[in-house]
């Protein structure tokens, strides 16, 4: 194997990610490290310009609430999100960021992101929360600002973050390496942010060639954040919390625009809406069934049993709702020239953020306001920042937070020096791209905060831990060159597994065993104990990857960070022994949702110094409902 | 294929000091093949057809082709962005073309000002951002009765 150089970066704050909240984190951090004379780094396993969920643009803000103009309370926010997830949301957190949210949608529309107008110059909404944008660029000008913050000569694109470097119990830094030469990076700090994006790929795709690249989450998120915070020791909130969205079937076209802006129906295959069909399903789920809107993943459960009844395929009726609208223009010509502006607006939709979705229109000869398209539910998720909620168990502000939720620093987990934004952070979803930059900037503020105030030391990092996971980075390296040899094709080699292969059997797992796509988001107590020893054989197997190059080592390690955030799934979903989102996944063998004793946050936590995983059950403290306090449950 | 390149237009960014494909790409797909000094899609399985490769060449070498295994032949959808605006050309499978523009920025390239021009004078305590209340539009940042 060739030689490895080995790189040490020292920095005050290093932020892992170059994503909407590590950008957030760097404009905010420049401002208050040039005023305390502290250094601030980034590092992204991309080019910051396009990198994370936003790389290819996106057509709406997702999270504005409006303060200024007084169209919504920081109230109705918290309620929104509390009651989308069925009731499970760190209200602090949420507060906290629908606060400073419009603070950064306004410096976006600055920085040069066009935000649709109406006549009188006011924003114009996809829904209550949502702002549209022509948001090709969005990902482009964010990083912009954050690029001329801390200036391009502190930021470290194409390096791979692996694992978290720590200084006893304190998070001192991060290691990783770069995939265009053979280095291995030492980042050293005395605060470190972690922002590195949610999971995709831990479940099996539905699309089973090419497609597979074509999930709704972007193939470049891979877990990165899970597991640089287990391994950090940080406990963990919500990772039974996936995420499933119902999106354009195939190409995964978003359907927002379509339900809100349009107001358009779906429907089965005899033509029935499954929102009045099933209506009273909802009632099994109050008092979250019969909130408005309905929650996201009780809309999916409906859409589903439909499915399951054979009563598909669903379609979206994109051809009734645009020809509604049009007609309600006026006469004839405005409604030919309404037309006109709605197809353009619903391509636009796609062209700005799920180009896939046009190509697959285009070429199945799809106009969308001649006939309607199909949508489904695609595979599960990791997403803390949208309707998922898996992440870090972080503090939340001085001022908001119940003392059991505060240890003295925003977004700091419950590791010293380790700060967490976007989906890396747990509890608080529905932050999106908006609400994920505005975190990024609390979390960071916070951080300087803290290592002003705590007069942080320099770490010390032992050489000889350097040195160990140096080896430990390169392994699969070297497994590839010693044993290549020993067959004629290097894919077969009863030595090592290619990351390819160890990416299937562990998606194979996680689909059949806790609830994929193939067992229609299904799982029980005896299916999950028999992933999780399945599970173990593969952790085994981990020690054996093999890379051939710098790309396929990335693989690897990727690979081994989305096995770790499985294996705190299904601790997870097995820990709680009820089904309260039965859209996203339904224990069969605990059906129903159980409020007395489970209406609180599982947390776990993989100890460092045993190497086992620890469950517990953590109190909703409600802030903002006045509603009896509820018990935690033993 | 998701991605693919044009061998005849594709000159290896000769001219320039980085691989653009390669230098976007945020899955580490596209690499240039240094015998040849034609770039490819290493693992076509894992494209998300996210465009940026075919955004970013200089000269328009990268094209998509849909997913082989559920989209039908026949359709492409090309970009061609500027500075300011993107126009696309959508051909569909029976040959219809539709042409769309949108703008994709306000201001000149690289001119993004941290501050956006807002300011306040917030203290290291606290829960105001550095732009904030400015860019808040509110005289203060809320806090919870
Ligand atoms: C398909 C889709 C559509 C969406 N639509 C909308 C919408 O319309 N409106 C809206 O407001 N929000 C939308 N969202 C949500 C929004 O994109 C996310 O909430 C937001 O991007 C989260 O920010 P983040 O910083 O946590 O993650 P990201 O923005 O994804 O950034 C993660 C960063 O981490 C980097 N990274 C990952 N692993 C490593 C590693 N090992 N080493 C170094 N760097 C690493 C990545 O390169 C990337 O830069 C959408 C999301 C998706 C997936
Ligand atoms: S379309 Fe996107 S993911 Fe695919 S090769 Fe090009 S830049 Fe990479
Ligand atoms: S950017 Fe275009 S010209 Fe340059 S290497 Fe890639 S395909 Fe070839």
């Amino acid at each position: 194997m060739q030689d490895f150089k080995t790189v040490e970066v020292e920095t005050d704050l290093l932020i892992l990610g170059g994503g909407m909240a590590a950008c957030g984190a760097a404009v905010e951090a420049a401002y208050w490290a040039k005023e305390h004379g502290l250094r601030v780094a980034m590092v992204d396993k991309a080019a910051v310009d396009r990198s994370g969920a936003v790389a290819m643009g996106l057509s709406a803000i997702n999270q504005y609430v409006g303060l200024k103009d007084g169209q919504n309370s920081i109230k109705d926010y918290v309620d929104y999100v509390r009651n989308d997830l069925m009731g499970v949301t760190r209200e602090d957190l949420v507060a906290n960021i629908a606060r400073h949210v419009d603070s950064s949608v306004h410096l976006f529309e600055k920085w040069g992101l066009p935000i649709w107008k109406d006549e009188k110059g006011a924003y114009v909404h996809e829904g209550r929360w949502q702002l549209m944008i022509n948001g090709e660029s969005y990902k482009v000008v964010v990083a912009e600002a954050a690029k001329n913050a801390i200036g391009k000569e502190n930021i470290y694109e194409r390096v791979f973050v692996v694992g978290p470097i720590m200084d006893g119990e304190r998070c001192v830094g991060a290691y990783g390496f770069s995939v265009r030469e053979n280095t291995f990076y030492v980042f050293r700090a005395k605060a470190v942010l972690a922002a590195m994006g949610g999971a995709v790929h831990v479940f099996k795709p539905r699309s089973s060639g090419e497609g597979q690249g074509r999930a709704w989450y972007p193939p470049w998120n891979a877990g990165a954040s899970a597991y640089f915070t287990l391994k950090a020791g940080a406990e963990m909130t919500c990772q039974e919390v996936r995420f499933i969205p119902v999106r354009f079937k195939d190409a995964y076209g978003p359907v927002g625009a379509w339900f809100l802006l349009f107001k358009s129906r779906a429907t089965n295959g005899l033509g029935e809406n499954y929102m009045e069909t099933r209506k009273a399903e909802l009632d099994n789920w109050a008092p979250y069934g019969h909130v408005k809107p309905v929650p996201a993943n009780l809309r999916n459960y409906l859409m589903l049993l439909d499915v399951m009844a054979g009563k598909g395929p669903i379609s979206m009726r994109t051809e009734e709702a645009i020809q509604k609208i049009a007609a309600a223009a006026g006469d004839q010509k405005a409604a030919k020239k309404k037309l006109k502006e709605l197809e353009s607006e619903a391509w636009e939709d796609f062209l700005d953020m799920t180009i896939s979705q046009a190509i697959l229109w285009a070429a199945s000869n799809v106009s969308p306001e001649e006939q309607p398209s199909e949508i489904a539910a695609a595979e599960p998720y990791f997403i803390g920042s949208h309707s998922g909620a898996s992440g870090a168990w972080v503090s939340g502000p001085e001022d908001l937070a119940p003392k059991d939720y505060f240890w003295g620093y925003e977004n700091m987990s419950t590791v010293r020096g380790l700060f967490c934004a976007g989906d890396a952070s747990g509890a608080s979803s529905h932050k999106f791209s908006s609400g994920s930059h505005a975190e990024g900037r609390i979390a960071a503020k916070a951080a300087i905060r803290y290592i002003v105030k705590e007069k942080v030391a320099p770490a010390k990092v032992d050489q000889a831990e350097i040195e160990r996971l140096k080896a430990e980075v390169l392994k699969p390296l070297r497994q590839f060159e010693e044993f290549k040899g020993a067959t004629t094709q290097p894919d077969v080699n009863p030595n090592y597994i290619r990351p390819k292969m160890f990416q299937l059997r562990l998606q194979k797992l996680m689909d059949e065993y806790a609830g994929g796509v193939t067992s229609q988001f299904t799982t029980s107590d005896a299916l999950l104990n028999r992933g999780l020893e399945l599970l173990g054989l593969l952790k085994e197997d981990a020690e054996k990857l093999g890379a051939e190059d710098l790309h396929e080592l990335m693989r690897c390690w990727e690979n081994v960070h989305r096995m770790y955030q499985a294996e705190a799934h299904v601790r997870a979903i097995l820990f709680r022994e009820e089904t309260r989102w039965p859209g996203y996944y339904f224990r069969t063998d605990k059906p129903k949702m159980d409020e007395k004793n489970w209406h609180v946050f599982v947390n776990c936590r993989l100890n460092p110094a045993t190497n086992q995983w620890e469950m517990s059950k953590k109190p909703i403290i409600h802030s903002f409902v006045e509603q009896e306090q509820p018990v935690l449950a033993h | 294929m998701p991605s693919f390149v044009n061998p005849e237009k594709c000159d290896g960014c000769k001219a320039l000091d980085k691989t653009a494909c390669q230098y976007i790409c945020p899955n580490d797909l596209m690499v240039l093949n240094k015998e040849t000094m034609k770039a490819y899609n290493r693992e076509p399985e894992m494209c998300w057809e996210c465009y940026n490769c075919v955004k970013i060449c200089p000269t328009q070498a990268v094209d998509v082709r849909g997913y082989a295994d559920f989209v039908p032949m026949g359709a492409s959808v090309v970009p061609l962005r500027s500075t300011d605006s993107i126009m696309w050309t959508v051909k569909f499978r029976n040959g219809t073309i539709k042409r769309f523009k949108f703008p994709i920025r306000t201001t000149p390239e690289g001119q993004a000002q941290p501050a956006g021009g807002f300011g306040g004078a917030p203290s290291l305590d606290g829960p105001t951002l550095f732009t904030e209340p400015g860019s808040l539009g509110l005289p203060a940042v809320w806090m919870k009765a």
